[in-house]
């Protein structure tokens, strides 16, 4: 088994980007603490590359192609494109890791048609995980992509399946690999409505998503998603690509509605591999 | 199709420093070579993000791009406000305002 971490965590621009406007600083400390035990875990377990399940933000993708699913086999990846003083990151060049990107690649195309990518920028959805999970940029970075912006979007049960195929594409490999789900529940980002969150819908597909619970993982309609968690709730998918992934129970070490400069409900957890 | 070119416009702007470049010596010469109404014109030409976020701009597109103008946070969720007030409801896309105008954070109502 070489699949050696599977979890979660909120990946919002605010987290860095208005860490300096908060006002519940105790709680926002707390968070990044949680943030910081998510990176000694990934490290204690060994890792060799993180595979960053990501919903980007047309940092690539666009509605000219607009692939379901895309693995980034490059050397190297840019990022954050945003304006670094706004999103609080400066930007890196970070180390990708093509051949073990590649050879995942191919197992996952057995069981589900995925892209694939040598260039790729990082936009926040990507560059704030990696703030905090490998803030020296020394941990090569396989990103991955579930279309979660642009309409039609990859249905939860192909997310599911693809978390599947990345749980086979890592166990076929000697190295030892990470994989994190980046992703917002209930928010309405980008929006006016820019901090509401719906902490009961929040609390109640995270416990769905701790109990690693498919069936109730998958019943979500992407109108209901609409409507109860906003157009940012569509991220689900990279949450649910990770359980898949893991197969087991989840642990859900942080989650607090109480940051709402931040846009989203901040969300740490992790999944036992089974 | 508009939407699509004035969003692709937008997209290009925001993942190219070449594109930033070209934004900065020679804005009407970029803007022709998209094929956008009058009306997207000119909110491009205008920076007018209430006008872009109700003609349907994704917000993850608007929020990049007002962040690539300098516009404080604060300042962008009352453009987008703004927006609503002077031209109605956002027209297309997911990124419709639900919140009636309200402000969601302690931050924002005690500036």
């Amino acid at each position: 088994m070489s699949l050696v971490y599977s979890g979660v965590l909120s990946h919002a621009p605010g987290i860095t980007g208005r860490a300096h406007l908060v006002e519940n600083t105790a709680k926002r400390d707390e968070f990044y603490a949680a943030l910081e035990k998510q990176r000694r875990d990934i490290v204690a377990a060994g890792t060799e590359a993180l595979i960053v399940i990501a919903a980007e933000h047309f940092a690539n993708f666009f509605m000219n192609n607009m692939p379901a699913f895309c693995i980034g086999i490059g050397d190297r990846y840019e990022g954050p494109i945003e304006d670094p003083e706004w999103l609080g990151i400066q930007k890196h060049s970070i180390p990708g890791a093509p051949d073990v990107g590649l050879r995942i690649t191919r197992e996952v195309m057995q069981t589900v048609d995925t892209a694939y990518a040598q260039e790729w920028k990082f936009d926040h959805g990507i560059s704030v995980p990696l703030h905090f999970l490998t803030p020296n940029y020394d941990l090569p970075i396989i990103p991955v992509n579930i279309n979660c912006q642009g309409p039609p979007l990859s249905p939860l049960h192909r997310s599911w399946a693809f978390g599947e195929a990345l749980r086979r594409a890592c166990d076929s490999i000697p190295e030892k690999i990470a994989l994190v789900g980046t992703g917002g529940i209930s928010h309405w980002p980008a929006t006016p409505d820019s901090g509401k969150i719906n902490e009961p819908w929040d609390r109640d597909f995270l416990d769905r998503l701790m109990r690693n619970d498919k069936q109730a993982l998958l019943s979500y309609t992407d109108e209901e998603t609409y409507r109860d968690a906003g157009q940012g709730g569509f991220e689900i998918r990279t949450f649910i690509a990770a359980a898949a992934a893991a197969a087991g129970k989840g642990d859900l070490k942080f989650y607090t509605a109480e940051l709402p400069i931040f846009a989203v409900g901040c969300t740490v957890a992790s999944f036992d591999i089974v | 199709m508009s939407l699509y070119h004035l969003q692709k416009f937008l997209f290009e702007l925001n993942r190219g420093e070449l594109a930033q470049e070209r934004y900065r010596k020679n804005l009407p010469g970029l803007l022709d070579e998209y094929d956008l109404t009058d009306e997207e014109s000119g909110a491009l030409s205008e920076g007018d993000i209430g006008l872009l976020y109700v003609l349907g701009v994704n917000g993850q597109i608007l929020m990049h791009y007002a962040a690539f103008l300098g516009i404080e946070w604060f300042d962008y969720l009352d453009l987008m406000r703004d927006g609503i007030t002077k031209h109605g409801a956002v027209r297309d896309g997911v990124y419709a305002m639900t919140g009636g105008g309200s402000s969601f954070t302690d931050e924002e109502k005690s500036r």
